[in-house]
C-alpha cells in the first residue's frame, strides 16, 4: 500500500469547499429575517390595538374633551390678551390646524363660538348641570344628582342636551350578564368536561367531544337570534317575570356561547392529569367516579379555574348576544331587569356619534377598559395553565 | 383465589354517590347537546320551508318583504370580505407558525413573547377589534392616504369592504398561527433530519419537506379561520358593513351587506316580527350551512391527516 | 458463550487492511460536549482512516451517539450545545468559522436508526438529494437514481415501482432506500446511527453485506448496540463509556483481547 495523497484523490466536491463560509447564502439569510420579522406581526398588532384605540381614548383620559354646554367665552376683542395654547383649546383646534388658520380666520371662529353660547336654550342657563363637564372622571365614576332628580344616580344618557356618561351602569350591565352567563355554564361544561374526560367510555367520548365543541361553530349572532326569538318565550314560561328580554335571558345566552370555551379547556386539563394517579387510585379499588372526583378534579383545579377565568374573558367581551337581547341601560343589580353592557354600548351608540367627539372619545375609553379587563384575565388564564401544565410534567 | 373473587365482585354492592354523580355530570353533557340539538332543529325546521333559489340568489328591493327580498348581495358580501381576509391572514399567520417551529429557540423571551401575543390576540372582544379597526384602518391608515392621494373626497378614510376584511384577518391570525403550528409540530423530526443531513439547507426542508407534509394543517386553519370570520359581526359593524345598498360591492373600497349582519338587521329592526320571521329563518339557516359546513370540512381534513401522520410513525 | 462467539467472527474476517500511512482522514482532537451544564462528551480524540468501516460502540448514554452527529454537526441542531476541540475531515476543521455546514453534510451523508423516507415516491426520495446539488436533466436524474438503487442493492426489488410511495417498502426496504438516500450524492462519508436497530435478523444481514460492499466506496462509521455486528463488519472499534473513549483498536483486537478491563467486561456481556 503506497500512501496516496488526499489531494490527488478523485472526489466529486473537494474538501476544500467547506470553506465558502456559512454566510455565503444571501438567500437563505434574507429568508430568515424575512420570516423572523413577520413572526413579529402578532406583538406588533396587539401593540397597535392598544396604541390606536388608547390614542383615540387620550383626551378623555387626560381630562381634555369638555362638553359643558355653556362654557366661559372669549369676547373677540380680547383675543390678543390670551395665549395660543389657551385660544387653541378653546377653539376645540389641534395645534397644526391652530398653526394654519390666519388672523381674520382666527377671528371669525371666536365669533362663531360666540354665537354657539348665544344659542343655548334659555332654560338651560340656569341650569348647574349645563356647566358642568361630564367627561370628568368624577361624572364618568361617580353618582351625581342631576337637576330633576332627586336623589344622585348613575346615569348613561349620552343623547341629549347635557350628556350624561355614567360608565358604572354599564359596568354593572356588563358583569351581572356575564355572571349569570358564567354561573350557568361553568357547572355545566365543567360536569361535562369530568364525564368526558374520565367516566364515558371511549367511544361516546369521541362523539360527544366533536359535538361540543361545535357549539362554538354557531356565530353569535345566531345564538342571540336565538335567545331573541325562542330561548327569550321559553324563560319567560319557565320563570314568570315581567320583561320579556332582559339580563338573565342575555346571561344563558352568553352561557351557550362560553360553555364550549370552558368545556374544551377543563376537558384538556382533566385529561392532562397522568394515568397514573388515576390507575394507582382505580387498583386501590376506588371507583371510577371516587377517582375522578378525589384524585383527578383536585390535581386539575388550576386548569378548571383557568377555564373559567378565560370563560370570562370570552363573556364580557361577547357582543351580538347582549347587543340582540337586552340593551337598555338601567342601573340595576336585579337579574330580571334589562342591562347594557360594554360591548352593546360600543356596537350599539359607534355608528351614531360625531368622529372626534366626547361621546366617541368615551366609546374608545370604554374599548381600552374591555381590552384591558380581557389582556388581564387573559394572562391570568394563560398563566395558570402553564404553572399547572410544568408541574405536571415536573417541572417548577 | 376465592377472596380474590368475593373482592372483585365487589360492584355488586350498588354505590348511590357513584351512580349519582356519574348520573349528574352525564345530565350536564346531555343538556349541552340538547341545547346545541335544540338550535338546530329549531332553526332548520322553520328556516327549511322558506328557503328557495329564488331567495338566495335575488338582489332585494325591499328587505323585510318575503316576495321581494333576497339574500344575495348578504352572500356576495360575506364571502368577498372572508376571501380578502384570507389572502392576508394566511401567509403571515403561516409565516409566523413557521418561525415559532422552525426556527426560534424554544427558550428565549422573543418566542415567549410572541406566543404571549398570540394568545392575547385570541383573546381580544371582536368588538375591540372594530374599534382597533376604525381608529387604526380607518381613521389613521385610510385617512393619511387619502391625504397621500390628494383625494378630494373620502375614498380610503371611511368604512369599506378593505378595512373589514384586514380587521378580520387581524383577529382570525391567532386560529391560523394554531392550526399551523400544530401541523408542524405533527411532522416527525425525522424527516427535517434526513432533509438537513442530505445538505439542505433550513429553507429548503421547509419549503420541500415540511410544507408539503403540513399542507392540510394548513388548510384546517385557514378554513377554521374563515368558518369564525363568517359568523362575527361585531368587528365589521364600524368597518365596513351596511344596512342596505343597492347593487353589489365594486371596489375594495365599497361598503358591503353581511350575512350575520342581516340576520341582526331583521331581528332587531323589523316592524313587523312575525313577517319577517320566514326571512330572518332562512338568513340563518344560509348563514348556519355555511359556517357549519365549513367546520365539519376542517374536522374531516383534521381527521385524515391524523390518521396519516399516525401511519407515518 | 457470547464471547467465544464473537471471537469466531472476528477468526472468519479477512485481515484488516493495513491503516494508511499518511495522515488520518478523520482526526478528532479532544473533543468534550455540553448540553448545557451537563458534559456528554470527555476529551475525546480519535483518528478514523479512509474507506474503513469504524464502529462506535458502548452502553446507551456512552456518548457514541453524540459524537457520531459531530461529524456532520447535526448536534448544531440542538439549542444549547457547546463543542470543544477540533474535528478535521481532510485536514480541514469542520468547525471552523468560515465552515457552511450545508457544504460539509453534502460530504458526509447519514443513516439514522429509524428509517425515514420522505412520504413520496421511491423515485422522489433518491432524487431529493440530487435535485438540491443542482441536477436538473432527466436522463442524468435517471441514471444517478438507478445506480444508486443498485449499489444499496434495492434496484431489483422496486425497480418496477419506482414511482410508488416509498412508505410501502417494508422496514428493511426503507433502510436501504435511506442508504441509497445518501450514497445518491456521492459523500465521502457514511454515518451510520444503528441503523438496523430496528429490523429483524433478516433484513439485518442484507445491510451488513451493503456496508461491506460500500465500504469500497466510501468511509463509514457506525454506531451499534449489537456487539456481533461490530465484529463482523467493522474494521476498527472504538469503546465508549459514560462520554469517555475507553479503547480503539483493531476489530479483532478490542473483541479478542481488549487492554482495559472495562472494555473486555461489556464484549463479554458482563455489562451493557
Amino acid at each position: 500500500m503506497t500512501p496516496e495523497p488526499k489531494s490527488e484523490q478523485p472526489r466529486p466536491h473537494g474538501w476544500i469547499g467547506i470553506h465558502r463560509g456559512h454566510k455565503a447564502r444571501p438567500v437563505e439569510w434574507l429568508a430568515e429575517k424575512f420570516i423572523f420579522l413577520v413572526s413579529l406581526s402578532a406583538i406588533a398588532m396587539v401593540l397597535l390595538i392598544f396604541l390606536f384605540v388608547a390614542r383615540e381614548a387620550m383626551p378623555v383620559f387626560f381630562g381634555e374633551a369638555n362638553t359643558a354646554l355653556i362654557q366661559p367665552t372669549i369676547p373677540v376683542a380680547e383675543l390678543d390678551k390670551h395665549s395660543p395654547a389657551e385660544l387653541q383649546r378653546y377653539l376645540d383646534l389641534t395645534p397644526e390646524q391652530y398653526k394654519s388658520v390666519d388672523h381674520d380666520t382666527l377671528l371669525a371662529l371666536m365669533q362663531g363660538k360666540l354665537d354657539e353660547q348665544n344659542e343655548v336654550p334659555e332654560n338651560f342657563r340656569k341650569d348647574a348641570d349645563a356647566r358642568i363637564n361630564t367627561t370628568e372622571w368624577k361624572y364618568l365614576l361617580q353618582s351625581h344628582q342631576w337637576s330633576g332628580y332627586d336623589r344622585p344616580e348613575y346615569i348613561w344618557q349620552p343623547v341629549g342636551q347635557i350628556k350624561k356618561f355614567n360608565i358604572i351602569p354599564l359596568i354593572v350591565g356588563t358583569l351581572k350578564v356575564t355572571l349569570i352567563g358564567l354561573l350557568f355554564a361553568v357547572p355545566l361544561a365543567v360536569g361535562a368536561a369530568i364525564y368526558v374526560s374520565q367516566l364515558a367510555r371511549p367511544r361516546v367520548r369521541e362523539v360527544v367531544k366533536p359535538v361540543i365543541e361545535m357549539l362554538s361553530g354557531i356565530p353569535s349572532v345566531v345564538v342571540g337570534f336565538f335567545a331573541l326569538l325562542v330561548l327569550a318565550t321559553v324563560l319567560q314560561k319557565i320563570f314568570g317575570y315581567q320583561t320579556r328580554l332582559n339580563a338573565f335571558v342575555a346571561g344563558i345566552a352568553l352561557g351557550f356561547a362560553v360553555i364550549p370555551v370552558i368545556f374544551s379547556i377543563a376537558e384538556d386539563a382533566l385529561t392532562s392529569v397522568p394515568r397514573a394517579y388515576t390507575q394507582a387510585a382505580l387498583a386501590l379499588g376506588a371507583s371510577r367516579w371516587q377517582t375522578a372526583w378525589q384524585i383527578v378534579l383536585p390535581a386539575a383545579i388550576p386548569g378548571v379555574f383557568a377555564a373559567t377565568v378565560l370563560g370570562f374573558g370570552r363573556a364580557i367581551g361577547e357582543t351580538m348576544i347582549v347587543l340582540m337581547v337586552c340593551s337598555a341601560s338601567v342601573m340595576s343589580w336585579s337579574i330580571f331587569d334589562s342591562a347594557r353592557s360594554i360591548t352593546t354600548t360600543i356596537a350599539a351608540e359607534m355608528g351614531e356619534v360625531v368622529a372626534g367627539g366626547p361621546h366617541y372619545r368615551i366609546l374608545f375609553l370604554l374599548g381600552a377598559l374591555l381590552f384591558a379587563a380581557t389582556f388581564v384575565s387573559n394572562m391570568i388564564g394563560d398563566f395558570v395553565i402553564h404553572r399547572f401544565k410544568n408541574k405536571l410534567e415536573g417541572k417548577r | 383465589m376465592n377472596g380474590t373473587q368475593a373482592r372483585h365482585f365487589r360492584a355488586d354492592k350498588f354505590d348511590f354517590w357513584s351512580f349519582f354523580f356519574s348520573g349528574l355530570t352525564g345530565l350536564a353533557t346531555l343538556f349541552i347537546i340538547g341545547i346545541l340539538v335544540t338550535i338546530l332543529v329549531n332553526i332548520i325546521y322553520n328556516g327549511w320551508s322558506s328557503l328557495s333559489w329564488h331567495f338566495v340568489s335575488t338582489i332585494p328591493t325591499d328587505l323585510f318583504n318575503m316576495k321581494t327580498t333576497g339574500i344575495l348581495p348578504m352572500i356576495v358580501g360575506t364571502t368577498i370580505r372572508v376571501f380578502v381576509m384570507t389572502i392576508f391572514v394566511i401567509p403571515v399567520g403561516v409565516i409566523t407558525a413557521i418561525y415559532l417551529t422552525e426556527y426560534a429557540p424554544n427558550t428565549s423571551l422573543i418566542t415567549r413573547v410572541i406566543r404571549a401575543a398570540v394568545n392575547n390576540l385570541a383573546g381580544v372582544p371582536s368588538i375591540v377589534f372594530g374599534l382597533f379597526g376604525l381608529g387604526f384602518f380607518i381613521n389613521f391608515v385610510g385617512k393619511n392616504m387619502d391625504l397621500l392621494l390628494h383625494n378630494p373626497t373620502s375614498v380610503w378614510g371611511r368604512p369599506a369592504l378593505i378595512w373589514a376584511a384586514l380587521t378580520l384577518a387581524v383577529m382570525t391570525l391567532p386560529v391560523v398561527i394554531v392550526a399551523t403550528e400544530e401541523s408542524l409540530k405533527a411532522i416527525p423530526p425525522g424527516l427535517r433530519e434526513a432533509s438537513l443531513a442530505l445538505g439542505a439547507t433550513k429553507l429548503e426542508t421547509i419549503l420541500k419537506i415540511v410544507l408539503p407534509q403540513a399542507l392540510p394543517g394548513i388548510l384546517t386553519g385557514g378554513i377554521l379561520a374563515v368558518s369564525r370570520a363568517a359568523g362575527e359581526v361585531a368587528p365589521i359593524l364600524l368597518t365596513g358593513v351596511c344596512t342596505y345598498m343597492v347593487g353589489l360591492p365594486h371596489s375594495p373600497t365599497d361598503q358591503f351587506m353581511d350575512l350575520g349582519y342581516h340576520v341582526f338587521i331583521l331581528s332587531t329592526q323589523s316592524n313587523d316580527i312575525d313577517a319577517t320571521r320566514p326571512i330572518l329563518y332562512a338568513t340563518v339557516l344560509v348563514l348556519l350551512m355555511l359556517t357549519f359546513a365549513l367546520n365539519i370540512v376542517a374536522i374531516l381534513i383534521r381527521a385524515r391527516v391524523r390518521k396519516k401522520l399516525r401511519a407515518l410513525g | 458463550m457470547a464471547e467465544t462467539l464473537i471471537q469466531k467472527i472476528v477468526a472468519q474476517q479477512a485481515p484488516a487492511a493495513a491503516p494508511a500511512a499518511g495522515a488520518p482522514f478523520i482526526r478528532i482532537e479532544d473533543v468534550s460536549l455540553y448540553y448545557g451544564a451537563s458534559k456528554a462528551l470527555k476529551n475525546i480524540s480519535l483518528n478514523l482512516d479512509e474507506k474503513v468501516v469504524t464502529a462506535f460502540i458502548g452502553p446507551s448514554g456512552c456518548g457514541k451517539s453524540t459524537l457520531l452527529r459531530c461529524l456532520n454537526r447535526m448536534n448544531d441542531l440542538i439549542d444549547n450545545v457547546r463543542i470543544d476541540g477540533c474535528i478535521k475531515i481532510g485536514g480541514h476543521d469542520i468547525y471552523a468559522g468560515d465552515v457552511d455546514v450545508i457544504e460539509l453534510r453534502k460530504r458526509v451523508g447519514m443513516v439514522f436508526q429509524k428509517s425515514n423516507p420522505f412520504p413520496k415516491s421511491i423515485y422522489e426520495n433518491v432524487a431529493y438529494g440530487l435535485r438540491l446539488h443542482g441536477m436538473k436533466s432527466k436522463s442524468d436524474l435517471d441514471a444517478a437514481v438507478e445506480q444508486s438503487l443498485r449499489s444499496s442493492a434495492l434496484w431489483d426489488e422496486v425497480k418496477d415501482r419506482l414511482h410508488s410511495s416509498a412508505l410501502g417498502l417494508s422496514g428493511g426496504q426503507q433502510q436501504r432506500l435511506c442508504i441509497a438516500r445518501a450514497i445518491a450524492i456521492k459523500p465521502d462519508i457514511i454515518l451510520m446511527d444503528e441503523p438496523a436497530s430496528a429490523l429483524d435478523p433478516i433484513a439485518t444481514s442484507r445491510i451488513e453485506e451493503l456496508i461491506l460492499e460500500l465500504k469500497k466506496d466510501f468511509t463509514i462509521v457506525i454506531v451499534t448496540h449489537n456487539m456481533q455486528q461490530a465484529a463482523r463488519i467493522s474494521d476498527q472499534t472504538a469503546f465508549f463509556y459514560i462520554g469517555e473513549l475507553i479503547e480503539f483498536g483493531p476489530t479483532a483486537k478490542i473483541f479478542t483481547n481488549p487492554s482495559q478491563k472495562r472494555t473486555e467486561d461489556y464484549v463479554t456481556g458482563r455489562f451493557g
